[in-house]
């Protein structure tokens, strides 16, 4: 019988050309390489100075996210590109995909989104592969069973030219959540929590398997969302080993295999959880129904708690960093300790990003908004995460309410995630994001971001003050 | 790539917490399509007034700063993105090498490709390096990556940790992505047994 092993250790094993030795890194096999416009350029500038071709464009995939507008199409059904830097580098991945052959999702074509977004919405995302992409959030595919991380531009060159990595092998962390999650928390909170848990440091050199009747009971869009913040812990990687939830996903999708491919395929994923016995590097344990809405208070995820808290004072901490660090955070927030947050006005609500501007997380908001106003102090963007999902949302309505309610409906992108497409807080603003960062100016220079779930932006909006949506059940 | 054995320098230090990558460059910056002028917007929202002006107080904009190496960062140094452009940033700037407790992975990954080195030491050392740089800014440091020592003027050496394929790279000037086109043979082999899991459209 052979050792017993974690989900984390099939894929790892099944994709290595090269084992790891004293001297020499793993040479592990890429499945699926996602490309975007703003860490690609000098990847292709670096295959072009060696004369290199791109080894398996059929395992490559290309879209415009980042640096893209999201502003309303014109009357030629085009989106309006104004910023000459953002147009270069859009026009340079055109370039690029055509010259070495990688099929893209232009801006504004059916399948244009958010790269996180549009590889699950496509079925390119399958458990067990290897995934990765010159963005830290690709460990938002970890939610199928599949290894998925962010690389940098180098190893973007190294994965266009080899479809391989030189990957030395990380530890392993079980991120136990047992228990029921209670009515009006969420995914994102689940996740919230972890970090303000284990802080944005704590998963460092590891590759996290979320598992646990709590896991288990969410969907594939919730399981993303939970995935996608691995990174902000700390840990480059987060999986959920694939289920019966996960491949009623999957089936159907464009890029799915079919037939009794599908069927080997299947039973083949289904040998991917970890086995019984297989052991972890480390293990955290959290109680799902201890849970509530959770929101952010200073300029990094860690720094998050109960929204029905106040903001911890800086004395309370004996780490005399920890405490520099959050006089630093609350200073730029212009919050002070011991105050809640829970009834401070804001100015913009934004609703998007790969953590949460999926289907679901637009119907969440849009149910909780249906016959409300947003209040006239706040601007809310709704920002969904691919066309795809904007054209299900409108064929659902949604766009009507958010509409209706005054908030703004836009094309799909990266958007106010990143504020480097035109769409960004004032500085001193302050916006509850249903994003992933709330590092100093993520979301504009010199504004301030209060991270939460798409239901606390949706009672925010509303109220315009920082609101529990417990308290305003549709 | 350029061999890197030894080097002697100056540090800043900039001993603040978890520094994310988009303070050391932020987004807006990323739209360019090459490595040019990253130094210039390195640690962009903390270095310069909202007039664009230098601000004086930021470590780097003080006149010692001039001419430095070394950078000594709070705990888990680079956390955030995957931007390579934060360790171009650093270097466009003048840096060679960042000195913290910890390090975000891929921010060290991406540091290790482009010979900027993330150098690793305890939380005393860290805090004997800070007070070091913050008493008396032109200390002279010397790195030693064969030996992977940082040496001090009083002839305190301080051993760190580096992977060793990455420090054989960097020493011998060994190209990372020529390491793997030489591993070809391997990779096809691997790729015929395999068989594709994806076709994401492309044209054959
Ligand atoms: S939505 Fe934000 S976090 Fe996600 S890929 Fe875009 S910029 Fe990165």
């Amino acid at each position: 019988m052979t050792q017993p092993q974690t989900l984390f250790e099939k894929v790892w094993n099944r994709h290595l050309v090269r084992p790891q030795t004293a001297d020499t890194p793993a040479v592990l096999y890429i499945d699926l390489h996602l490309v975007h416009e703003v860490t690609s350029p000098q990847a292709f500038t670096e295959l072009r100075q060696r004369g290199l071709r791109v080894r398996r464009p059929d395992q490559t995939i290309a879209t415009m996210d980042h640096s893209t507008p999201t502003t309303p199409r014109g009357l030629d059904g085009l989106i309006p590109v104004t910023d000459a830097q953002a147009a270069a580098q859009i026009s340079q991945l055109e370039r690029n995909c055509d010259e070495f052959g990688i099929p893209l999702y232009r801006l504004g074509s059916e399948n244009q989104g958010i790269v996180h977004i549009v590889g699950p919405e496509q079925g390119l995302t399958q458990p067990g592969m290897t995934i990765v992409c010159g963005d830290s959030h690709t460990s938002t595919h970890g939610a199928f069973g599949a290894l998925a991380f962010g690389i940098g531009t180098s190893e973007v060159a190294h994965v266009l030219a080899t479809q391989c990595l030189l990957q030395s092998k990380p530890k392993t962390m079980a991120v136990r959540i047992d228990g029921r999650l209670h009515p009006g928390v969420t995914a994102k909170d689940i996740i919230l929590a972890i970090i303000a848990k284990i802080g944005v440091g704590g998963g460092t050199g590891y590759v996290f398997e979320y598992m646990g009747e709590a896991i288990r009971a969410l969907s594939m869009e919730e399981r993303m969302t939970i995935c996608n913040m691995s990174i902000e812990g700390g840990a480059r990687a987060g999986m959920i080993a694939p289920d019966d939830t996960t491949f009623e996903y999957v089936a159907g999708r464009p890029r799915a295999p079919k037939g009794a491919a599908w069927e080997r395929a299947v039973e083949q994923w289904r040998r991917l959880p970890t086995d019984e016995g297989a052991t972890f590097d480390a293990e955290i344990r959290l109680d799902a129904s201890a849970l509530t809405p959770m929101i952010t208070y200073g300029t990094n995820p860690g720094m998050g708690m109960p929204i029905t808290s106040a903001i911890p004072n800086p004395g309370d901490f004996s780490d005399p960093s920890q405490r520099a660090a959050l006089d630093k955070a609350l200073n730029y927030m212009g919050l002070q300790p011991g105050q809640p947050l829970l009834g401070r006005p804001v100015d913009v609500v934004f609703l998007g990003s790969c953590t949460n501007s999926r289907i679901s997380d637009l119907r969440v908001a849009a149910n909780l908004m249906e016959g409300r106003k947003v209040a006239p102090n706040v601007r809310m963007m709704v920002v969904p995460g691919s066309q795809q999902v904007k054209r299900q949302a409108e064929a659902e309505g949604l766009d009507q309410i958010f509409r209706a309610a005054g908030a703004e409906w836009r094309e799909a992108g990266c958007s106010m995630c990143i504020a480097m497409n035109g769409d960004q807080l004032q500085p001193g603003q302050y916006a509850v994001s249903t994003s992933n960062r709330n590092f100093e100016g993520r979301q504009g220079k010199g504004g301030r971001t209060f991270l939460a779930s798409p239901l606390t932006a949706a009672a925010t909006a509303i109220n315009g003050v920082i609101s529990d949506a417990r308290e305003l059940a549709s | 790539m350029e061999p890197i054995t030894t080097f002697s320098g100056t540090c800043v230090a900039l001993p603040i917490e978890n520094i994310d990558t988009d303070q050391i460059i932020p987004a807006r910056f990323l739209k360019a399509t090459d490595k040019q002028g990253m130094g210039d917007n390195l640690f962009a929202d903390w270095r310069y007034a909202a007039n664009g002006q230098p601000n004086p107080d930021f470590p780097l904009n003080r006149p010692e700063a001039k001419g430095a190496q070394i950078l000594v960062g709070g705990h888990n140094f680079g956390c955030g993105s995957s931007r390579e452009h934060a360790p171009w940033a650093l270097q466009g700037f003048g840096f060679r090498a960042v000195i913290s407790t910890y390090f975000a992975d891929i921010f060290r990954n991406n540091a290790l490709k482009v010979g900027l080195l993330p150098i690793m030491v305890d939380p005393e050392t860290h805090y004997q390096l800070v007070s070091m740089v913050e008493e008396d800014p032109t200390t002279p440091v010397t790195i030693d990556l064969e030996a992977q020592q940082v040496r001090l003027p009083d002839g305190q050496a301080i051993s760190f940790p580096i992977d060793p394929f990455a420090k054989y790279c960097l020493v011998n000037g060994v190209d990372q992505l020529g390491f793997l086109q030489s591993q070809e043979a391997e990779i096809a082999a691997f790729e015929q047994q395999y068989g594709a899991r994806i076709n994401t459209g492309a044209r054959g």
